[in-house]
């Protein structure tokens, strides 16, 4: 069985005919080739694959791509793309807050949000806000330092 | 003037923190790992994988599986052994070490919970999937063997009964009079029985491999998530009977490895056989659940140990006694039995013993295959051996930090071989101690923590002193037989247009390998760092060499890229000299321009070089050399390993009604040699750091009696969040080596290899008050309760 969806992603309309169990994060992937999302763990643990839908966090592998139907979804490459994360980028790389990078998307968008709620947090909030997003190379502190520079900024 | 070395070279880029050309790609989410790649015709490859940790394979239906829609393919491991040849994980200088022949799908019989046993290939991931769920496979439950103290007593089941019994290897090693030591009457005697939890790296990316198979060349391509490309080709060309010139692997972006994407596994095998079989690119990437049970384990271990203090605080020996459970299988091929190995080797590495004696006790079990994963064996020895100092300060009432004073070894003593055998050509720890209790405030921390004590609030000081391994020569595997290079070449190129690429054998997965590549070159050649452009991870494009593991791509894959840069501006000087009619020796290259090397005037644009060497030749001398392009290859020679040192300290605190441990603080000084990026040395530490805290606090492959992983997925099997780990601060001494110009050291595994021993005793101190010690990682709040006598 396919299902008709109909979203915008990026800011694209886009409408496709699709398995009703694929994974919104899958479907971004593989129909869309839209692979700066992750997904790490599918099971809603890691936050790898975090999307903003409708303007929250979301984790592409918990939520059905039928699911978004009518949605705006925002993955990296359109937030890198309309300039949204740019500082966050930028204080990404001169802090060196990524190694593999595998993690940092979600983390983009896990930051993104903090930062949306909450301009300037200490440490211990932001050290909070990405406890939901697991980095396996940094130990976090760098990612910490960059969040702290990019709320400067 | 003489010939300025490459840290003080005009535009050197050694030392400084420059960003890593790679970052920004990454950030914007235009990374290429090896599940976003896609080919022509491309398939997908689900395993059905054993649900018993031993058992038999009866029959095995797969009639429904390959009517199912979208399936291409179903594969028996019957019929992969046809085309892929089973491999043995021994190394010959590891005496006696026995395994079995392992095979990509199991054949007859399964050896751990999570072996493959069936490859489904079908156009979809999701379609393979579903049509493992068809697959009747009829099992026959074996006893399975999971306990590995019990793995060599009578009656337990022998894994392979053609090896005669489940050891796999056993090695014992005695240096100077341990026994006197342990009999003299002055000297205490302090022991303990530590465990070290099995756990594993959980790279964020899973290990994934899209194999092409091309009849019409008869070669295949990999694209690999993996560290040691080189190695791969040989591994695919032996199993898969091709010639290893044909046989290219690709690594690009790697999403995290730590050792984890270094070794041989089935499922990645099968993979490429199918390729092979099929004659299309197959794609597997291995989803967690799966991950969980066939990525390595690591650091099973229990270690009963004791050491030999005399009552002014002289440590002269320490004893120890280490068992480790490494599955079914000695992985291939770096083996299984280098992790304990290196637990003899390393344990009591900092300190000048009179007595040294150590064995290690590998053995099999029906569990998911151990091998090496981040700071190999030394964790578990520095755990072992800092706890012994620990206690031994304890027993004759002296400061931690004054009995490691006392017998750490001096910083004037080296070159210094201990009675490990270890050589050491320089390392600094009494500099690194004295670095860090200044840095941590050693006594106002003590004095903070004494009064908080009065208080009721539970608070530890804990300190580490330790070795790590690095650059390691031919001995680590090359003289065991292994096809594992030690060596890795550097091929630096002007192009016309005055920029530089490095191509080289290192490989990256975001330990900044490639920024340090580009730093390293840009200034030998003398041009901007952002005129450099590196290649790793192609056995087709750069040079042959080992790949990216036991701290090696700075100090090897470095020095081959100085040396290969530092070439190339020699090229370009003698033209340079001809075109500007100079002598070669009064010239240099600065800024990417042709300078005077007195004065500094600019003569000559690389980019116009360029352009006369590539498309004016005919205006040079008929006999000038014209080559821009240098290829230099390095291998360490003088020494086995290049050794590195460092201490570690942590500051916590323990809720002693729940057992809960909060990590205030966390410090590291550590002494890799040369530091090319600071910044990217540090966070190697810092990540480091936080991986050994990982395992010591939290990581933990929880099996059932039956062999059955009870921490399976990511629910379980709890891994450090921001939330709880402390900020880390690092600092450096440097001693370079001196075999090579650059002077690099390794230093991916210093963080890990110190910070579970300064956890330990930080609890411990903590907890010393009440009387309460522990000693089986992870420390998890029932542990510590238990101790304390509340549970």
């Amino acid at each position: 069985m396919k299902l008709d969806v109909s979203l915008t992603v990026n800011g694209e309309a886009v409408s496709a005919r699709i398995e009703p169990r694929q994974h919104l994060v899958d479907f971004l992937r593989e129909v869309l080739d839209l692979t700066g999302s992750h997904a790490g763990c599918e099971h809603g643990v890691c936050g790898a694959c975090s999307l903003i839908v409708n303007g929250e966090m979301v984790r592409g592998c918990l939520m059905l791509a039928v699911q978004a139907e009518g949605a705006e979804v925002w993955t990296v490459e359109g937030l890198t793309e309309t300039g949204a994360i740019a500082a966050l980028q930028d204080a990404f790389v001169a802090r060196n807050a990524l190694q593999c990078g595998f993690c940092t998307p979600g983390m983009l968008v896990a930051a993104a949000t903090l930062l949306k709620a909450n301009p300037h947090p200490t440490r211990e909030e932001i050290r909070e806000g990405i406890s939901g997003n697991y980095c396996r190379c940094t130990g976090y502190h760098a990612i910490v330092d960059a969040i702290e520079q990019a709320a400067r900024a | 003037m003489s010939e300025l070395s490459a840290v003080d070279r005009p535009n050197s880029y050694i030392g400084r923190s420059v960003p890593r050309p790679n970052a920004k790609r990454l950030v914007a989410g235009r990374g290429q790992y090896v599940d976003d790649l896609r080919l022509p015709r491309m398939v997908h490859v689900a395993f059905l994988r054993s649900p018993h940790a031993h058992a038999r394979i009866l029959s095995i239906d797969s009639a429904a599986a390959k009517s199912a829609p979208g399936v291409v393919r179903v594969v028996t491991g019957a019929e992969m052994a046809a085309v892929c040849t089973p491999w043995v994980g021994v190394l010959h200088h590891l005496k006696g070490l026995k395994s079995a022949p392992q095979h990509a799908l199991a054949v007859d019989r399964a050896c751990w919970q999570g072996e493959p046993v069936v490859a489904v290939v079908a156009r979809s991931r999701a379609e393979a999937e579903d049509a493992v769920g068809l697959v009747e496979v009829a099992w026959e439950e074996l006893p399975a063997t999971v306990d590995m103290e019990t793995a060599l007593a009578n009656g337990t089941p022998v894994i392979h009964p053609e090896l005669g019994d489940n050891l796999a290897f056993q090695r014992e090693h005695v240096g100077g009079e341990p026994e006197a030591c342990f009999a003299d009457a002055d000297s205490v005697v302090v022991q303990a029985s530590f465990h070290t939890g099995r756990h594993t790296g959980v790279c964020l990316e899973g290990r994934a491999i899209l194999a092409d198979y091309n009849p019409a060349e008869g070669r295949l391509t990999a694209y690999h998530s993996n560290q040691a490309p080189h190695m791969m080709q040989t591994v695919f060309a032996k199993h898969l009977g091709l010639r290893e010139g044909d046989v290219r692997v690709v690594c690009r972006d790697v999403g995290g490895s730590y050792g984890i994407k270094v070794h041989v596994y089935p499922d990645e095998m099968a993979t490429a056989a199918l390729s092979k079989m099929l004659g299309r690119p197959v794609k597997f990437a291995a989803d967690r659940i799966e991950g969980m049970v066939s990525d390595i384990h690591a650091r099973d271990h229990r270690i009963t140990a004791r050491a030999a203090v005399t009552r002014d605080g002289v440590i002269t020996a320490m004893e120890i006694d280490d068992l480790t459970g490494i599955g079914p299988y000695s992985v291939y091929p770096r083996t299984s039995a280098v992790e304990g190995n290196q637990v003899v080797n390393l344990c009591g590495g900092p300190y000048g013993l009179r007595g040294y004696k150590a064995r290690t006790t590998v053995v099999f079990q029906n569990k998911t295959p151990t091998c090496q994963y981040r700071a190999v064996g030394h964790p578990i020895a520095t755990t072992v051996t800092e706890g012994l100092v620990d206690l031994a300060a304890e027993a004759i009432g002296m400061d931690p930090a004054e009995i490691r004073r006392r017998n750490l070894l001096a910083d004037d003593v080296y070159p210094f071989r201990n009675l490990a055998g270890l050589a050491f050509e320089g390392l600094s720890h009494h500099a690194c101690l004295t670095k860090l209790l200044a840095m941590m405030d050693y006594e106002g921390l003590k004095a903070e923590r004494d009064a908080l004590r009065a208080k009721g609030v539970y608070r530890g000081i804990g300190l580490a002193s330790f070795i790590e391994l690095t650059n390691p020569s031919p001995f680590m595997y090359g003289i065991g037989g292994a096809r594992i290079s030690a060596m890795d070449g550097a091929t630096v190129r002007l192009d016309p247009d005055g920029s530089v690429s490095v191509a080289s054998g290192v490989t990256e997965q975001g330990q900044g390998t490639e920024a340090m590549l580009a730093q390293i070159t840009a200034g030998a050649v003398g041009v901007d760092v952002a005129r450099v452009r590196v290649t790793t991870g192609d056995t087709e494009t750069t040079p042959y060499g080992g790949g990216t593991w036991a701290s090696r791509g700075a100090g090897i894959g470095g020095e081959a890229a100085l040396q290969a840069g530092n070439a190339l501006r020699q090229q370009i000087l003698v033209i340079a000299g001809a075109m500007l009619q100079a002598a070669p020796e009064s010239l240099d290259v600065r800024g990417g321009v042709v300078v005077d090397r007195a004065t500094g005037a600019e003569r000559l644009p690389l980019e116009e070089l360029g352009r006369i060497v590539y498309f004016r030749g005919d205006t040079l001398p008929k006999d000038l050399p014209r080559e821009l392009v240098a290829t230099r290859h390095y291998t360490p020679k003088d020494y086995p390993f290049a050794f590195t040192n460092g201490a570690q300290a942590s500051y916590l605190e323990v809720d002693v009604e729940t057992g809960f441990v909060k990590l205030l603080k966390h410090w590291c000084v550590e002494d890799c040699g040369t530091v090319i990026n600071p910044m990217l040395v540090d966070e190697q530490i810092r990540g480091g750091v936080v991986q050994g805290l990982g395992g010591a606090l939290l990581e933990h492959c929880v099996y059932s009696p039956e062999g059955q992983l009870l921490t399976g997925s990511l629910a379980d099997y709890l891994l450090p969040m921001s939330g709880e780990m402390p900020d880390i601060a690092v600092a450096h001494v440097e001693t370079p080596t001196k075999e090579s110009a650059l002077g690099a050291k390794g230093a991916g595994e210093a963080g890990t290899a110190g910070a579970p021993a300064a956890v330990q005793n930080a609890i411990n101190d903590a907890l010393r008050p009440l009387g309460a010690r522990v000693f089986a990682q992870p420390f998890t709040p029932a542990r510590i309760l238990t101790a304390l006598g509340k549970i």
